[in-house]
């Protein structure tokens, strides 16, 4: 990003010289809001104990329970209990909103603050969680830290930061029949890499990304970090206005004209100029399927399984032979013909309201495939009651799927819903790294209808492939 | 956090890009309250392996882990950087590091050292042809040094980090010196920005 803002500047360059506290080299960021869950912040309110700090600003601070949480009757095992019980003496020690087990506001950290309304555009965000690009969706400046850093900014409110390039990725054109969201994202990163975005802070412009609901925005920003982005942003519009207008935490009456001002002014200048540019046409994306063990190991569901020795790049060949080693793939297979033993519907990427509707209407008066173990976890209690509302949790029980209660559950294996070794699962997560949903489970990133279509067909399929 | 000036020790060789922090530290390890006791967490999975580089006796004791590409992707688990710490890392040394982690090691006393690609190589070659290679990073010189495989590069660290890591601050107090601007700002900000509902009676400025 050019330093000064002389004249055309960058979404991301607004934001972040609204948001210099001091200049230097890094510069210091104000954070408007600081959201906390139970895995990365005990030991930053131990070191604020331990100094004697107290937390700056709690009312820009909340915090929820969602990584270790159960998503049915189960208990947590009794480290994952002691985690919740310290968050919960921490958050009442230091006056901090938590939304625990139990309340109806309690869900993945980053689905529940889009729905009160706290998530707004042009904000600075931060949590001890690398997921938190999601928010950039909003036109807000979103990014994990470390435990240190959540310590520091519970202190400080503040959070040193050197200054990221700038990258546009631009996705135009219409998207296919059954392509999602989370189809252009996987279909970006399997392009650019994950370190494609290393350092940068990346704008999803033109006409797909203008297009994409609020979820669908939220899907793509989400797995930024995923291309190893800083963070990924998207400019506020009309859609973005009507889906924060009304939250309970949302500027009402004369603020909300105000706000809308503001907003209104962040998207990038004409003439703005970004370090990286690259261009993704939405009529070439098709539904992708990872096939290896990182999310940018992806081939579309029309294809098959790579040949590790066809490809030119000495490290990319040997990732791909240690990857199909650990999946237990064979080069060539078709990825239709893969059978599956589990399916996950859920996570920060793919658990809001629009993401169960799609996969609901995929599995309507359908049958999971027998054998098969099938999840849905909503993101939030909220959708899990919204999606109540709409008779979904109907539906997926009638197909054979569970139906849980909301939380990270089987994104990242450290709760109880954990794949067994060798157990290979369509899930709509956001990582497929070794071991990411239990020790030796096997993990293929698909967008929602993928997932609901594979749990019918027992092997990676199409919602068209079932008719 | 202690002082880093200068660290003298031998390299294991983990020729693998994109290392994730789940491979690092697998999740099941993220369940302790404390900031140290991560060690048996490292690379837990990896380590099951016998053949893993790690599990070599001849690299039994160093201090500098060498990689691939990218190390540290994923989760923003800081956990990483210290179970590489608790086994007795010192400091990493690959072609690039992922974001989040490479500041999560700079707070953990961890130096993320970034070298070319070829350089990495040579170093990998050099330490697995001899295990007894040495390799020095000198963070108050500024300088990595690893003379048989003829790396003597700058250390791309700026001043800040290294001054940081040298002189062992403590960033928070470090910040909190800024607090007239901090407090300054905090003056400025609009007022309809949202707050979150603290508790009643509490967390009230």
């Amino acid at each position: 990003m050019s330093a000064t803002l002389t004249s055309a500047a960058t979404l991301g360059d607004k934001v972040w010289e609204r948001h210099v506290v001091r200049r230097g080299d890094p510069d210091l960021l104000y954070v408007d809001l600081h959201l906390v869950h139970e895995v990365t912040s005990p030991q930053a309110f131990d070191g604020l104990r331990m100094a004697g700090r107290r937390v700056r600003r709690p009312d820009l601070t909340l915090a929820t329970m969602d990584h270790n949480v159960p998503t049915d009757d189960r208990r947590p095992d009794d480290l994952a209990q002691k985690q919740i019980e310290a968050l919960v003496r921490n958050c009442d020690e230091f006056g901090v909103r938590l939304y625990a087990l139990g309340s109806s506001d309690q869900g993945i950290v980053h689905v529940i603050s889009p729905q009160l309304g706290l998530t707004q555009p042009g904000m600075v965000i931060v949590c001890g969680d690398s997921h938190t690009s999601t928010h950039g969706a909003f036109g807000a400046l979103a990014f994990g830290i470390g435990t240190s850093e959540v310590e520091h900014v519970l202190a400080t409110q503040t959070i040193p930061q050197a200054r990221p390039t700038g990258m546009a990725i631009t996705v135009d054109g219409e998207l296919p029949s059954e392509v999602s969201a989370k189809d252009v994202i996987l279909g970006t990163i399997a392009r650019i890499g994950t370190g494609g975005g290393q350092g940068a802070i990346v704008e999803y412009r033109g006409s797909t990304i203008r297009r994409l609901s609020m979820e669908g925005r939220m899907t793509v920003c989400n797995m930024s970090i995923e291309a190893g982005a800083r963070a990924g942003m998207i400019a506020p519009d009309d859609i973005t206005f009507a889906y924060v207008e009304g939250r309970p935490l949302a500027p009402k009456g004369a603020d909300w004209e105000r706000a809308l001002d503001e907003w209104r002014s962040l998207a990038t200048d004409e003439g703005a100029t970004f370090d990286r540019e690259v261009r993704v046409d939405a009529r070439e994306l098709r539904p992708y399927v990872t096939w290896g063990t990182n999310p940018g190991q992806a081939e579309t569901i029309d294809g098959a399984v790579p040949d590790p020795e066809a490809l030119a790049e000495p490290a990319k060949r040997e990732a791909a032979r240690r990857a199909l080693a650990y999946q237990a793939l064979r080069p060539g297979t078709p990825i239709r013909d893969i059978a599956v033993d589990a399916v996950f519907i859920g996570s920060c990427t793919n658990g809001r309201i629009e993401d169960l509707r799609a996969a609901a209407e995929v599995v309507a008066g359908r049958r999971v495939r027998s054998g098969l173990r099938a999840l849905v976890v909503p993101g939030s209690a909220r959708v899990k009651e919204q999606a109540e509302r709409e008779g979904l949790d109907r539906v997926f029980r009638d197909a054979g799927f569970e139906w849980r209660s909301a939380g990270c559950s089987m994104c990242l294996g450290m709760n109880p819903d954990v794949l067994r070794p060798g157990e290979r699962c369509a899930s709509t997560s956001n990582r497929n790294f070794e071991g990411r949903q239990g020790p030796g489970g096997r993990t293929h990133l698909v967008s929602p209808v993928v997932a609901a279509a594979t749990a019918v067909k027992g092997a990676f399929a199409l919602p068209s492939d079932l008719n | 956090m202690e002082k880093v000036t200068r660290i003298v020790g031998r390299a294991v060789p983990l020729d693998r890009a994109d290392v994730d922090t789940d491979q690092i530290i697998p999740s099941s390890y993220l369940k302790r309250l404390e900031r140290t006791g991560y060690e048996d967490g490292l690379f837990a999975a990896w380590r099951r392996d016998p053949a893993f580089v790690l599990n070599d006796p001849r690299h039994r004791g160093a201090t500098v882990l060498v990689a691939g590409p990218n190390f540290g992707c994923g989760s923003s688990r800081e956990h990483a950087a210290w179970a590489l710490r608790d086994f007795g890392f010192r400091a990493v040394i690959a072609p690039s590091f992922a974001d989040i982690f490479r500041s999560n090691c700079l707070r953990t006393g961890l130096v993320p050292v970034r070298l070319d690609h070829a350089a990495v190589q040579r170093l990998m070659r050099a330490v697995a042809a001899d295990p007894a290679t040495k390799v020095t990073v000198d963070v108050a010189a500024g300088r990595v040094r690893a003379p048989s495989a003829g790396i003597d590069a700058a250390l791309d660290l700026d001043d800040a980090a290294r001054t940081r890591l040298a002189l062992g601050l403590d960033d928070i107090a470090v910040t909190l010196r800024a607090e007239a601007e901090i407090a300054a700002y905090e003056g400025r900000r609009a007022g309809w920005l949202p707050r979150t509902p603290v508790p009643a009676g509490r967390g009230a400025r």
